[in-house]
């Protein structure tokens, strides 16, 4: 490549950094949305670059089911006091205890459309006027049409319908009283983007991304993690001692493991460049119906 | 695969570069087929996602595996068969990574492809191969040529039901050849495919043995976009001032933002607008180390020799190359929105970083879209109309013409009301 031009990895790190810097000036009060997954880590590292030598003007904000990997939440709060940064932790639990959330029925109730009353009960309480999420366009077909700035009315709803157009690097993040924005940064990165920029940058993940051995549960065909959030049903069975590591981290009830052998990042990118499934394949959120996504999103899911 | 095949792939992404492409064609010329046909052909399309395309092609009633459902995003453009909005797909080739912006085709979109053209190095339009050179493809044609792409790539598709012949895909190019003498688009290139049967989109075809020129694929590989970035005329609008007040860096000044043209390198004498105060560049620092020079499309933060005043807003440019600055701007705009725009109406503006107001002082003319033709009798701008406006800011503008530099040289409107934005410039 001539000496004036970036790898695509640059550029896509020069965009976001420019989102980034673009939120903490157009905004008054931007929080970024923390899950202590790949995506929201590396946000975290881009927000690093775009403010340095300063410190990353804005807090993070958890939203937090109940039911995580505790090896996410030891991730998470050591890289919070690394950071010198604010943590707020938005609990599923509370709104459930306040009433403004209902537990689902049945065994292993999934908190993950619960997760949208806390976030925005968060959003609110605090007055956040822009999040940045780690949402990709690749991930999710209802994603692939998401803005860089999201516009959300005062109710939290995505239009999709009625968009505002985004032109060059032009960002209109112009809103009234009570609307909010969520930001996407990574908007333009695939699954291998970010995994190749975090091998790149010697980016630290949690160890739950990174083959280990497991007790599992199949549950029509994702593997889940054993723990006591999982309630083993009539004709499944724990599956002692599988190795297996994470391609996406969430709530522990419903992301799935994948069988792997893979212990470095270089190894995942292989693994990533060999993989004939998504990440949200392993996903049981997203296996609900065909526009589960499109719909959680407009009620203002992440 | 062996070690050394591993630590070879492992490497390879440190020295990929980026495309970024729009996709332009009627309604049923075969676009979300082709795109389906990219992305399938170059392994981007995972089992999971094919098996839904499957049972959805299957329920459709298709006879076989509709590929066009690979792009399908909304659930009403499933339900009404069209794409409403702009969508982002992503593949990559061992040596380049790319973006798609899939606009639709109807006229009524023409919002979508000024959207998605905005940001795209390269356009493919589709033309039918039964139908030839439409009012459509003129349209996507002067669109793509008015955002200042520089790359464009006719594929006549569907050659399979003109029975790959010659003499359909001669006739098309030289009706567009005739055409695009009115462009401002240097490479044109030409392609015969097909999109559902997979003809010379990565595959080269069996059927055209008369087309010697490359597949669809090798052309996106390989078409040179490095000099297509402006690294003359350098500019630094500044996007925010850091200043950590830290210990550490107690007297730190740095001006963070995104490099819209030319080159920087410490040393170099700059001059700041609006104050006019100069200096010298001191460093450009990232968090990984000093930078011995910085270029487009880098977002960096420059410290200055001296302590002069900037903020937000601000441009830093070099002494001997500075951009045009004033308040009486002209500009080719697009109109987004329902609302049409009101002659003498004031407008919020963003360009660059810099925010201020606007009013529209003339409209001189509207465009035909479809024969270039200047209607000056006209002065109704409405939704996906395109129209040469004078505008008198607020505040001074610090700008280049849009055809020496999309960066500098474009603006948005936003309704001061509803803050939507409702169209995009393009300085003269």
């Amino acid at each position: 490549m001539s000496s004036y031009s970036l790898t695509h990895l640059k550029q896509l790190e020069a965009e976001a950094i420019f989102v980034m810097r673009e939120v903490a000036s157009q905004f008054e009060k931007p929080v970024l949305l923390f899950s202590g997954g790949k995506d929201s880590i590396t946000m975290v590292r881009l927000a690093q670059k775009a403010f340095w030598p300063a410190k990353i003007p804005f807090p993070l904000m958890h939203i937090d089911t109940g039911h995580n990997f505790p090896e996410t939440i030891e991730f998470r709060d050591r890289l919070v006091e690394e950071l010198g940064v604010e943590l707020i932790v938005g609990s599923v639990q509370d709104s459930i205890n306040r009433g403004s959330a209902v537990e689902e029925k049945g065994p292993n109730p999934s908190r993950n459309k619960l997760q949208t009353v806390t976030l925005l009960e968060s959003l609110e309480q605090h007055q956040f006027d822009a999040a940045f999420g780690g949402a990709r366009r690749d991930e999710e077909k209802a994603r692939a049409k998401e803005r860089f700035f999201s516009h959300r009315d005062e109710f939290g709803q995505w239009d999709p319908k009625n968009q505002r157009p985004e032109l060059w690097n032009l960002f209109n993040g112009k809103k009234n009283m009570g609307e909010h924005f969520r930001v996407f940064p990574l908007s333009n990165w695939t699954e291998m983007d970010v995994w190749q920029y975090i091998a790149l940058e010697g980016v630290e993940i949690p160890q739950i991304y990174f083959s280990h051995q497991r007790d599992v549960v199949n549950r029509n065909g994702v593997l889940l993690g054993h723990s006591e959030f999982i309630t083993v049903m009539d004709g499944e069975t724990v599956e002692k001692n599988k190795t297996v590591r994470f391609r996406t981290i969430g709530d522990m009830t419903n992301t799935g493991a994948v069988e792997s052998g893979a212990t470095t990042l270089e190894e995942i990118v292989q693994e990533v460049a060999a993989a004939r499934q998504t990440e949200r394949g392993n996903r049981a959120d997203d296996k609900r119906s065909e526009a589960a996504m499109e719909d959680r999103k407009k009620e203002g899911y992440f | 695969m062996t070690d050394q095949a591993n630590s070879i792939d492992s490497q390879a992404y440190l020295d990929m570069d980026l495309l970024r492409f729009t996709t332009a064609g009627s309604v049923d010329d075969g676009k979300s087929t082709l795109i389906g046909r990219l992305l399938y052909d170059s392994k981007a399309i995972f089992e999971d996602t094919m098996e839904q395309v499957e049972s959805a092609s299957k329920r459709m009633g298709d006879a076989q595996v509709n590929l066009a459902l690979v792009t399908d995003g909304l659930r009403a453009e499933r339900e009404q068969g069209i794409t409403i909005d702009v969508a982002y797909r992503y593949f990559a080739t061992p040596n380049r990574k790319f973006i798609i912006a899939d606009t639709p085709g109807h006229i009524q979109y023409t919002r979508n492809m000024v959207t998605g053209a905005s940001t795209a190095n390269l356009a493919i339009i589709l033309v039918d191969a039964r139908h030839g050179v439409v009012e459509q493809t003129c349209r996507h044609a002067f669109i793509a040529s008015l955002l200042q792409i520089k790359h464009l790539v006719l594929c006549v598709n569907k050659m399979d039901l003109v029975d790959y012949k010659e003499e359909a895909f001669t006739k098309i190019k030289e009706d567009f050849e005739d055409f695009s003498s009115k462009l401002e688009i240097n490479d044109i290139r030409y392609i015969p495919i097909s999109a559902l049967n997979g003809d010379n989109v990565v595959e080269k075809s069996e059927h055209m043995d008369w087309y010697d020129g490359a597949t669809l694929l090798y052309t996106l590989e390989n078409v040179h976009i490095s000099s297509d970035l402006n690294h003359v005329d350098s500019r630094l609008p500044v996007q925010r001032v850091i200043r950590p007040q830290s210990n550490e860096y107690h007297d730190f000044r740095g001006y963070a933002g995104r490099i819209e043209g030319g080159i920087f390198k410490p040393g170099d004498e700059v001059i700041a607008f609006p104050s006019g105060f100069t200096s010298k560049v001191k460093s450009i620092e990232t968090i990984d180390g000093k930078l011995e020079e910085a270029f487009a499309p880098m977002s960096v933060v420059m410290t200055l020799e001296d302590e002069i005043d900037i903020s937000r807003g601000d441009m830093i440019a070099k002494p001997n190359n500075q951009p045009e600055q004033g308040q009486d701007i002209e500009l080719m705009v697009c109109w987004l929105n329902e609302k049409p725009l009101r002659p003498g109406g004031k407008y919020a503006i963003k360009h660059t970083q810099r925010d201020g107001r606007c009013i529209v002082k003339e409209v001189r003319y509207k465009v035909d879209i479809n024969t270039l033709h200047k209607i000056e009798d006209d002065k109704n701008i409405g939704l996906n109309d395109i129209a040469r406006i004078k505008i008198r800011t607020t505040v001074p503008l610090f700008y280049d013409s849009y055809k020496k530099n999309r960066g500098t040289g474009s603006i948005i409107l936003i309704d001061e009301f509803t803050n939507e934005t409702v169209g995009a410039g393009m300085i003269i």
